[in-house]
């Protein structure tokens, strides 16, 4: 084997990628299939479509072809990064995907980033003073945050701040009709953000609060720890320098797993505050037959999460030098 | 009438302060204020902003705002003129004139010609719309003498025409666009040019429609409102929210959960109106598929009849947003509307178990008579609830029913083309006309595969047919009200499908939205009268 050890890995990890995706586009491809109905028939229950008229959109959008003909042109196409046509939206799925992707993207990584923060810090303070009273609170309040469904807070906040207290927005990406400019553009849309990235982040918030605690916990009982207390280093160092770094590893590698899991909480957050993202996207597909749509989705999905993976194996070494690509 | 709740005499009391308000002397009525921007909540996302090629609800909607119909409606569903000033229609019923209104443009600045009223008529409606090709079925030619004269040329008489020309219905399409293209790729679709009171401003997929006022509108005067906004909002709750926190003033269509209705009918700042919907009249329909066994018997279509209590569903599961139904054609259906006659099945569990002992269905093991399966229209949780309901019902009858749950295309597929099912709910909107809302479930020769929303029961009556297909050419009213009379006794006597609720559909607007709902087609016309109080 010629080249570095972190090109080989790199080419290893491309290729597990490519079929990863070929598996994710054909696996959803068929169990799309499964589900009785195709556009068609969706389409026609809402428009009242002749059968003539019915055939006729069969035949445009393929649908009469076999399946294996339906599938080997969609990959054909694949290949060719086109991504198709969605009937029901109108346009190109790639128009699609790249209009809605910036608010999926910034509502689940601003969620991500506020989750893993809050509840770092949240984990830290609570191991710092483990077994008293304010370890207790602070357990209760994640407990119930990790036990209460993200829909439900989403609601709750929607009547705290924007009815009861007319402080935030409801639902939307910006307050259309009042043709904001420059800044005032930016902050309405900032404020539609506020409360989705709250509602999505607390379940998270929990997890890592928790994760933090116990891995904290953990650290602090080890030699090197009564080392540096010995040593004089002051306890605040200690706390955030010496046992966090050493404590991040599990919740980098929780981070890295939940940027999934996170898409799919995007569907029910963008359902509740109406934002136009792409999990409501696909959520839609599903509900409509829009194949081309809803494999569009996933297939950048996918991307998504590879590359996030991707990204996380790096940041492994970041954080812990001893770590190696192989 | 002792079944209504305090709900509903709230929104008759609301009506009623309505009404009066509209009889009033226009000098002692609020004079209408100019500005603001008017907000409604909706829900599903438009896929395009015309309606001419599709019967989908807020596609009918919104482009209402945008193009102007030949006709608007008073509440009685009579037409008013909007883009045809005057008409007048033969004797023989071939030849229907419109005079349409001068000085019309589009808001490109073409002028409205009669030309687009021959090419939306001949080409969209009549070929692409769901229910224009049955309405226009007859209209051989549309003559255009001059630019400010339509005649429709029929075959046949067709009286379903005079209700059916409101813009969410036949909406008129501009010739210089469309003409020549493919209408439903059209680019004009997403950036509509229309005659109406607003003009299109910017479109945001999934997520807004922001229109202005239209400044060069024929009637000066109007409208009053400078945008007019739609924010479309998946979550019922979330929509409750925006109207009640102010970031929306209307909420049409019965697009609340009925509990947050009534909820928010009580607030101080918001109100009910329940009129506005008479050109759509939805109901509720439980259609028997006669190609069972079981249900082919006449004898267990009379026992599910009386087994199930119309005014409980009614009360339970809609709230008592409507009213028990009586029969295929709807309440609000006035002109054809009949209870004499009409068998009425009243709620009786004895009766129900003797008409199946006497079908020869008697209890078995474990008091089981036979099994069956109803599949409920999956839009909203009502007609699933109002299915549970008819489980347990059916229980007490010895019937034992399984409740059947998918998604829209699954059932769609089910009963349409796979005829896969015993019973069904589904919820139609039976509209202003028999011939356009009503026929189509109970015509044999609209028992079509792969067709939604056709005759699911698969029922066929020559002398049904004979009456349905008299009633589509018969010019005389009451010659007219006398077939549809015969037709609603004969078709409950059959009970192909047992009718289960006429529904009340509700607009919800906060009070300082005035004029929202003017005449039958509601916030389905253009609303160009609305206002915004201070």
């Amino acid at each position: 084997m010629s080249g570095s050890p972190a090109l080989s890995y790199f080419v290893r990890r491309l290729s597990q990628a490519v079929l990863v995706m070929f598996v994710v586009v054909l696996g959803n491809f068929l169990l799309i299939q499964l589900a009785p109905g195709d556009l068609v028939d969706v389409l026609g229950g809402t428009t009242d479509l002749s059968p003539e008229q019915a055939l006729a959109l069969r035949q445009r959008y393929g649908l009469d072809q076999p399946l294996w003909m339906q599938f080997l042109h969609y990959a054909g196409n694949l290949l060719h990064f086109d991504l198709g046509f969605s009937p029901r939206q109108g346009a190109p799925v790639v128009n699609v995907l790249l209009e809605r992707l910036p608010t999926t993207l910034a509502l689940v990584f601003l969620s991500l980033f506020l989750s893993v923060a809050i509840g770092t810090a949240v984990g830290v303070l609570a191991a710092r003073r483990a077994g008293t009273l304010a370890d207790f609170g602070l357990s209760l309040v994640v407990l119930l945050f990790y036990a209460t469904p993200s829909f439900i807070i989403a609601l709750l906040l929607i009547l705290g701040f924007s009815v009861y207290l007319p402080w935030l927005p409801s639902a939307g990406l910006s307050t259309p009709g009042m043709d904001l400019e420059g800044f005032a553009k930016l902050s309405d849309i900032g404020r539609h953000f506020i409360l989705p990235v709250i509602a999505l982040s607390t379940f998270y918030t929990a997890i890592y609060g928790r994760l933090s605690r116990a891995a904290m916990l953990e650290v602090l009982s080890q030699d090197f720890i009564r080392t540096a207390r010995a040593k004089g280093v002051p306890e605040r160092g200690l706390l955030w320098r010496h046992a966090l770094r050493n404590a991040l590893m599990p919740i980098v590698t929780m981070a890295g797993l939940q940027v999934s899991s996170l898409l799919g909480g995007a569907v029910l957050i963008e359902t509740v505050f109406g934002l136009p993202g792409i999990g409501r996207t696909a959520f839609d597909a599903v509900m409509e037959r829009d194949t081309n749509m809803l494999l569009g989705v996933l297939f950048m999905s996918s991307l998504g999460v590879v590359c996030v993976n991707l990204l996380v194996d790096l940041l492994y070494r970041l954080v812990d030098p001893r770590v190696e690509l192989a | 009438m002792s079944s209504f709740g305090l709900n509903r005499r709230h929104l008759l009391l609301a009506g009623a302060a309505m009404s009066l308000d509209m009889t009033l002397p226009a000098a002692l009525r609020a004079a209408p204020r100019r500005g603001g921007i008017l907000t409604a909540v909706l829900w599903p996302a438009p896929q395009t902003l015309t309606a001419a090629a599709t019967t989908a609800g807020t596609e009918m909607l919104v482009s209402a705002k945008i193009f102007d119909g030949l006709c608007g409606y008073d509440f009685d569903m009579r037409p008013q003129p909007l883009l045809a000033e005057s008409w007048d229609i033969s004797a023989d019923g071939l030849r229907m004139r419109f005079n349409l209104r001068k000085g019309v443009r589009w808001h490109d600045g073409t002028p409205f010609t009669s030309k687009d009223v021959a090419f939306s008529l001949l080409k969209v409606w009549k070929v692409l719309h769901g229910r224009g090709r049955s309405t226009f079925a007859d209209v051989t030619e549309v003559q255009t003498p001059d630019d400010t004269t339509a005649v429709f040329v029929l075959k046949r008489p067709a009286p379903a025409i005079m209700k059916a020309l409101f813009s969410a219905e036949s909406q008129i399409l501009p010739a210089h666009l469309y003409d020549g293209t493919d209408i439903l790729q059209n680019p004009f679709n997403l950036k509509p040019v229309g005659t109406g009171p607003y003009k299109f401003v910017s479109f945001e997929r999934g997520d807004n429609l922001v229109l202005a006022r239209n400044e060069d509108y024929w009637d000066k005067e109007l409208p009053y409102v400078d945008r007019f906004v739609f924010r479309f909002v998946p979550d019922a709750a979330t929509r409750a929210a925006m109207l009640e926190s102010s970031q929306a003033q209307i909420v049409p269509n019965g697009l609340l959960n009925a509990p947050d209705i009534t909820r928010l009918g009580k607030l101080p700042d918001i109100e009910l109106e329940s009129r506005g919907y008479e050109h759509s009249c939805g109901m509720q329909l439980m259609d028997f598929n006669l190609d069972n066994p079981h249900l082919a018997n006449l004898k267990v279509r009379q026992a599910l009849a009386h087994a199930i209590d119309r005014n409980w569903i009614l009360r339970n599961v809609w709230s008592n947003f409507g009213k028990a139904a009586t029969g295929p054609i709807h309440v609000k259906q006035t002109d054809f509307y009949t209870t004499e006659g009409v068998p009425a099945y009243p709620y009786d569990i004895k009766k129900a178990e003797a008409l199946l002992d006497e079908a020869g269905f008697k209890r078995g093991a474990g008091g089981v008579r036979f099994t069956i399966t109803i599949d409920p229209l999956p839009y909203g949780d009502e007609p699933l609830r109002a299915a549970e309901y008819i489980r347990e019902q059916c229980r007490r009858i010895g019937i034992a029913m399984t409740v059947r749950t998918q998604d829209f295309g699954a059932f769609v597929k089910r009963v349409y083309t796979d005829r896969d099912f015993d019973i069904n709910i589904v919820s139609a909107s039976t509209t202003a006309d028999p011939t356009i809302g009503v026929q189509r479930f109970y015509w044999s020769k609209n028992f079509i595969k792969g067709v939604a929303f056709s005759n699911g029961s698969h029922y066929a009556n020559p002398e049904v047919d004979a009456l349905l297909e008299a009633a589509q050419t018969e010019l005389d009213a009451s010659k007219r009200r006398d077939l549809f009379v015969r037709f609603q006794r004969i078709a409950m006597a059959d009970l192909p499908s047992l009718p289960l609720v006429f529904n009340d559909r509700v607009t919800v607007t906060r009070k300082t939205l005035r004029d929202h709902t003017v005449g039958g087609v509601g916030p389905f016309d253009s609303q160009s009268k609305a206002w915004l109080a201070a």
